[in-house]
C-alpha cells in the first residue's frame, strides 16, 4: 500500500518534471536584440518536489474531501415564503451598489452581467434542452456585428439596433438549426463548433463589409432618450445628458450607465428563461432532453421543439453581442474565438446544468477571479482547467444543481 | 360489427438481407382488444414500429380511420390518434409523475411564447385544465400520492400504469401497448386486464397489443394475430387460435 504510494507519487513528479521542463525551465531572456536560453531548473525541480510531497500524502487527504463533498449546498426546493422579498432586495442592492463603488470594479460587473446573460442563453440550450452547444460565440459575434454594422452602414444607434441584433442571432440560429437539430450529442457538439469558427472566419475574410481582422470601431454607446453621454454632443445644437440634467461632466456616469443597461438585460433574460422553463415549451425540452422517442410517440415534434431552445438560446447571445459591441466601442474577430464558447460553457457547466442561479454564481466567478489574481493571468488558464477538473471530480452537478421548477399537486 | 379502425394490408419491412416482416395484414375494429402474438423474433414489434412511425415500411398500406398514415414520422402519426407504449418502459424519468402527463399534453394546450410570457388568461386557463386532466388520471389510475415524486423513483408496476396515462392523457382512438405486462406481479397483471377493459368501456380506445402472457390475451382479446418468422399464421378469436394445429406447432415444434 505505502510501497504503491511511493511509486505513484514518484512516477507523477517525474511527469511534472517531463511536462514542466520546455514550459517553465527552459527561459527564453531577451538583453537587446539579443536571446538567451537559460534553463531554470530550480523551478522544474520545486515543482516535481511539491507534486510528489502532494502525491504522498493524497490517501490522508482523501478522508475530509470527502467530507466537504456531502457538506455542499443545494438549493431549498419549494420556494419559501420570504423569497421574493429577498430576490427585491439583491436586485435593490445591485441597482444602488455602482454609485457606492470605483470605476474598475463597476467595468468588472458589466462584463459579469454580460457573462450572466450568454450564461443563461446557453443554459436554454445546453441546460434545458439538452443540445450541446459549442459554437455559441458564433452568436454572440451575430449580435455584436449586426449592431456594429448597422451603425457603421446605416448610422443605427444602440437602441434602435437592439431588437434587430436579437432577431438576426435568433435567424442565424434557425437556418443553422434546421440542418443540424437531427445530428445528436457529438455530431452535434462537432457542427456547431465548426459553424462558430465559420462566422469568425466569415468576419476576417468579408474585408469590404466587416472590416476584417480591424474589425469597426468608433460605433456608439447607448444613449438615455435620445441624450448622449458624451463630453459634448457628437451633432451640433444637441444637449448631451449631463447637460440636460446640469451636472458637470463625469466618466463614473457612463460606466454606472452601461451596468444599469446590463442588469435589466441580465434580469430580462432570467426573467424569461425562469418564465420559459414552467411554460409547456420548457416541459417539452426537459422531456425531449430525457427521452426523445418517447416524446415523439406522443406526438411532439422534436425538430421544432429543439428549434425553439436553439433559437431562443441564440436571441439572448444576440442581444449580449449588441451590448458588448456597444461597451467596447469596437468590434474585431478576436474577441469571438473558440475559447469564448468555451467560457460560456464553462459557466453553464460549472454552475450545474439549468440552473439559473448557479450559471449566474459561476459567471461571476469566472469573470471575478481572473480579474482579481491579475498577477496570475498568465496561469488563467491553468487554473480555469484545475478547476474544472476538480470540479467534475468532486461536484459533477455544478456549483448549485438544478432544482427543477415543479409543478406541485396539492394532495 | 363496428367499423374498422386501423388497416394494415401487405406490410413488409426488410432490413438488408433480413425480412422481418413479410406481407401482414389485420384490421382493428373500434373499441376492440386486437391482440399480436407470437414466438420471438416473430416480428411482432417490428409491425409495432412500422404502425407507430418509427420504421418506414418497405411495402405495404397502413390506413387509420380511412387515412393513410404509410411512413408518416411518429410524432404525426401521433396526431392521428394512435399512441403507444414500450416494452421497456419509456417515461421522462427525471421530471415528476405529474410532470409526464402535463409534457404529454403538449398538443393539447396553449404552447405559444407570447401568452406564455406574459401570463395571458387563455395561458393560464389552458395550463389549469391541463393540471385538472392529469389530476385525473392520476386518480384513475392511483398514482395521485406519487405526483410530485420523480417518475424514475416509482415502482416498476406503478411506472407501467404512468406509462399507459401517459398514452390515454393525449385521447388517443388506438392505444399500442407493447408487452404491457413484463414485469409485473400476478396481481398486477390482474390489475392491467381489469384496467385494459376499463379503458376500452369508458373511453371508447381500440387496443392493439404485443404479449406474451398467455391467459392474460386470452382473457382479455377479442380477436388475435399469430405469426411467425415475420408471417401470419392465422387471424382469429382466442377460442379459434387456440384449437389451430399451426399455432400449436409454432409454439411447441412438430410432434
Amino acid at each position: 500500500m505505502a510501497n504503491n504510494t511511493l511509486k505513484n507519487a514518484f512516477m507523477a513528479a517525474v511527469l511534472t518534471a517531463v511536462i514542466m521542463m520546455p514550459v517553465f525551465g527552459l527561459q527564453l531572456i531577451r538583453q537587446g536584440v539579443q536571446t538567451h536560453l537559460e534553463p531554470r531548473w530550480d523551478i522544474v525541480g520545486g515543482a516535481a518536489a511539491v507534486v510528489f510531497v502532494f502525491q504522498l500524502i493524497r490517501p490522508w487527504l482523501a478522508a475530509p474531501l470527502k467530507r466537504l463533498k456531502s457538506h455542499m449546498p443545494v438549493l431549498p426546493s419549494a420556494p419559501t415564503k420570504g423569497r421574493k422579498w429577498l430576490i427585491l432586495l439583491i436586485i435593490a442592492a445591485a441597482v444602488i451598489w455602482p454609485f457606492f463603488s470605483g470605476r474598475s470594479s463597476v467595468d468588472i460587473a458589466t462584463l459579469v452581467l454580460i457573462y450572466v446573460m450568454l450564461g443563461l442563453g446557453l443554459n436554454i440550450v445546453v441546460g434545458f434542452a439538452g443540445l450541446l452547444d459549442l459554437g455559441f460565440v458564433g452568436f454572440y459575434a451575430v449580435g455584436a456585428y449586426t449592431y456594429a454594422l448597422l451603425y457603421h452602414w446605416a448610422g443605427w444607434g444602440f437602441w434602435e439596433a437592439l431588437p434587430f441584433s436579437g432577431a438576426v442571432s435568433a435567424l442565424f440560429g434557425f437556418v443553422l438549426g434546421f440542418p443540424v437539430l437531427r445530428l445528436r450529442g457529438d455530431y452535434l457538439a462537432i457542427v456547431t463548433l465548426g459553424f462558430g469558427e465559420i462566422i469568425r472566419l466569415l468576419l476576417i475574410n468579408l474585408n469590404f463589409f466587416t472590416g476584417g481582422p480591424d474589425g469597426i470601431s468608433g460605433i456608439p454607446k447607448p444613449t438615455v432618450f435620445g441624450y448622449e453621454m458624451t463630453r459634448r454632443a457628437s451633432e451640433e445644437g444637441t444637449q448631451t445628458f449631463h447637460q440636460l440634467m446640469g451636472w458637470t461632466f463625469d466618466n463614473q456616469h457612463m460606466v454606472n450607465y452601461l451596468y444599469l443597461m446590463a442588469l435589466v438585460l441580465a434580469l430580462v433574460t432570467l426573467f424569461v428563461s425562469t418564465r420559459l422553463i414552467r411554460m409547456p415549451v420548457g416541459r417539452a425540452w426537459e422531456a425531449l432532453r430525457e427521452d426523445e422517442i418517447a416524446c415523439r410517440s406522443l406526438g411532439l415534434n422534436p425538430t421544432r421543439i429543439k428549434l425553439s431552445a436553439f433559437t431562443l438560446g441564440a436571441m439572448f447571445a444576440g442581444f449580449g453581442g449588441a451590448f458588448f459591441a456597444a461597451r467596447q466601442g469596437m468590434v474585431n474577430p478576436e474577441s469571438f474565438t473558440f475559447i469564448e464558447s468555451a467560457l460560456i460553457l464553462a459557466i453553464v457547466v460549472l454552475g450545474g446544468m439549468g440552473s439559473q442561479i448557479g450559471v449566474i454564481l459561476a459567471a461571476i466567478l469566472l469573470t471575478v477571479l481572473p480579474e482579481i489574481a491579475r498577477e496570475f493571468a498568465e496561469y488563467r488558464m491553468l487554473m480555469f482547467g484545475l478547476v474544472m477538473v476538480l470540479m467534475m471530480m468532486w461536484r459533477p452537478q455544478g456549483l448549485l444543481p438544478m432544482k427543477r421548477p415543479q409543478v406541485e399537486l396539492s394532495k | 360489427m363496428s367499423e374498422t379502425l386501423l388497416k394494415v394490408s401487405g406490410l413488409t419491412m426488410r432490413f438488408g438481407g433480413l425480412l422481418a416482416v413479410d406481407s401482414v395484414g389485420f384490421e382493428v375494429k373500434q373499441d376492440e382488444v386486437f391482440a399480436i402474438i407470437g414466438p420471438n423474433g416473430a416480428g411482432k414489434t417490428t409491425v409495432f414500429n412500422c404502425v407507430g412511425g418509427f420504421y418506414k415500411p418497405t411495402g405495404g398500406e397502413i390506413v387509420m380511420d380511412g387515412k393513410p398514415i404509410t411512413g408518416l414520422p411518429s410524432h404525426k402519426v401521433a396526431h392521428h390518434g394512435l399512441v403507444r407504449t414500450f416494452q421497456n418502459v419509456r417515461l421522462f424519468k427525471q421530471l415528476t409523475v405529474l410532470e409526464n402527463l402535463l409534457v404529454a399534453q403538449h398538443t393539447q394546450v396553449e404552447s405559444r411564447l407570447l401568452p406564455g410570457l406574459l401570463k395571458l388568461k387563455s395561458y393560464r386557463q389552458s395550463e389549469a385544465d391541463a393540471l385538472q386532466r392529469a389530476a385525473q388520471w392520476l386518480d384513475f389510475m392511483g398514482l395521485r400520492e406519487y405526483a410530485n415524486r420523480e417518475a424514475g423513483n416509482l415502482a416498476y408496476g406503478h411506472q407501467r400504469r404512468l406509462e399507459i396515462a401517459r398514452c390515454m392523457i393525449t385521447k388517443p382512438r388506438l392505444l399500442m401497448l407493447d408487452e404491457p405486462a413484463a414485469g409485473l406481479n400476478p396481481q398486477e397483471k390482474r390489475d392491467l386486464q381489469h384496467l385494459i377493459d376499463q379503458l376500452r368501456r369508458e373511453f371508447g380506445v381500440a387496443v392493439l397489443l404485443i404479449e406474451h402472457d398467455m391467459s392474460l390475451i386470452m382473457g382479455i382479446s377479442d380477436r388475435i394475430l399469430v405469426m411467425e418468422h415475420g408471417k401470419p399464421i392465422t387471424t382469429g378469436t382466442p377460442e379459434q387460435v387456440r384449437n389451430d394445429e399451426r399455432v400449436i406447432k409454432a409454439y411447441l415444434g412438430e410432434e
